[in-house]
């Protein structure tokens, strides 16, 4: 980072934790959550808002951390995939969808897989039992270069349909 | 890549983002993002000034205002789209803003965004093109309004002046029984169109069509009117044939080519997605049901 680089001090809710930080004007709300918090599971893959790998919920919708500065996120509430986790629900402290995708299959080298997850994540709040064209919507906004997208599907609809699943 | 450096301001009024936007070095506006964000991350901008809307109140929300239905700049997709006042009186806007890319750009994606980067194949161009929408800008001056006609000067080029924000888009609904459609064909879904089509009709007691529009968006610079093809079916009880006239036309306008997409196929699209669209905008303006396919429930994932 240069030592002119424009900083300006932001706070944040970060999967349920405040930070208080100073970051750069220009850095984009994915290589912050990454670089300054640590928290790589967001990935960051084509940097224009087509691959949806850097997909994280902020106050509770999708969006594109790619797309949007840090300083933009200042007083938000944000969500990445490290929030599935937490806790103790299911196998090895996977989350239900998390569970889901593990059963099916739904990942292979798993650069995609946090973006999906957060989306998926963000349908499932709103529409608990989501039909197949609803989930294949959402996946729209994501490229998966492995799975052919069936077995996400598949995963999907598992983690739907579980009476006490609720992601 | 990463974006170039640049200062970034979040105003909270629009005089205060008025007043940064005539003094700042080389200023630009950033609304939802999911264009400008892009072209900052790829350096084909390096603004020295990043002047940030989405703390300015005022700038959004949908209302109905007399006879029309006034939509703020910064109002995003998401909220267009799950809008009961738009799918109510301005049923092509809601039905357009389902192609506008994926849910996750549609949050924080605005209309306002759309209309000043006036990407030719954008949807909300091309809506506020068919509707003759009208753009209320404020400036250093006061607020001016201008036509979507004038306010589209040439691919990417809106008719902003320097320090100048858009403000507010005013649509004006069309008659309670017309109808519309909204097609346009993509290599994938939430790609921009290569072709789109938008088609207001309205029919007259006796049945003719008493009030035609028609908009070609990704074919030309702007979205485009055709008025020979609107003029095709004017004061017609419209047959099969005069849908052919009508698809004929779209299918002879100036079409821009590139490498990937010549002209002649973009004509093609434009002829063969306007007579899909007429007999669909027809069916629902005699109270039909018309079953259109929503973007992405062919089961494929585009
Ligand atoms: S890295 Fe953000 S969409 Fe690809
Ligand atoms: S699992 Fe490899 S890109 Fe989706």
């Amino acid at each position: 980072m240069n030592a002119d680089e424009a900083m300006r001090e932001i706070t944040l809710a970060v999967n349920g934790k405040t930070h208080t930080c100073k970051v750069a004007e220009r850095i984009n709300l994915a290589d912050f959550l990454r670089q300054d918090l640590q928290l790589t599971g967001t990935h960051v893959g084509c940097e224009h808002g087509v691959c949806g790998a850097c997909t994280v919920l902020v106050d509770g919708v999708s969006a594109r951390g790619c797309l949007m500065l840090a300083v933009q996120a200042d007083g938000c509430r944000v969500e990445t995939v490290e929030s599935l986790a937490a806790g103790t629900q299911g196998a090895a402290g996977l989350g239900p969808l998390q569970a889901a995708f593990r059963d099916r299959h739904a990942l292979q080298c798993g650069y995609c897989t946090p973006g999906i997850l957060m989306s998926l994540t963000e349908l499932l709040r709103d529409e608990p039992s989501p039909d197949e064209e609803a989930v294949r919507l959402v996946l729209s906004g994501h490229l998966c270069r492995c799975t052919g997208y069936q077995n996400i599907v598949a995963a999907a609809l598992q983690a739907a349909t579980k009476p006490a699943g609720g992601a | 890549m990463k974006a170039p450096p640049f200062r970034y301001h979040a105003p909270r009024t629009l005089d205060e983002a008025l007043s940064m936007a005539a003094t700042l070095p080389s200023p630009r506006l950033l609304a939802g993002g999911q264009s400008l964000m892009p072209m900052l991350n790829f350096r084909l901008l390096a603004p020295e000034n990043l002047i940030d809307l989405n703390r300015v109140e005022g700038l959004s929300g949908i209302r109905e205002s007399g006879d029309a239905v006034v939509i703020g700049a910064m109002t995003r997709q998401r909220e267009i789209e799950f809008s009961a006042l738009v799918k109510a009186r301005l049923p092509l806007l809601a039905e357009a803003i389902q192609w506008v890319g994926h849910r996750q750009t549609r949050n924080r994606g605005t209309i306002g965004g759309s209309l000043c980067h006036l990407d030719p194949s954008a949807e909300q161009p091309m809506v506020a093109m068919a509707m003759e929408a009208t753009l209320s800008i404020a400036g250093p001056g006061g607020r001016r309004d201008l036509p979507m006609r004038a306010f589209a000067l040439d691919l990417m080029t809106p008719a902003l002046e320097d320090g100048e924000i858009l403000a507010e888009v005013r649509f004006t609904p069309w008659a309670a029984s017309h109808g519309w459609a909204f097609l346009e064909f993509a290599r994938r879904h939430g790609d921009y169109a290569i072709v789109a089509v938008a088609v207001l009709i309205e029919l007259g007691a006796d049945g003719t069509a008493s009030r035609v529009s028609i908009t070609l968006g990704g074919v030309a610079a702007t979205a485009v009117r055709v008025a020979d093809a609107e003029a095709a079916l004017l004061g017609t009880i419209v047959s099969p044939s005069d849908i052919d006239a009508a698809a004929a036309c779209c299918g002879s306008v100036d079409a821009l080519g590139d490498p990937q997409v010549p002209g002649w196929y973009r004509q093609r699209l434009a002829r063969t997605l306007c007579a899909r669209a007429i007999p669909i905008a027809l069916a629902r303006a005699a109270g039909g049901p018309a079953s259109v396919r929503h973007p992405g429930n062919d089961g494929t994932n585009r």
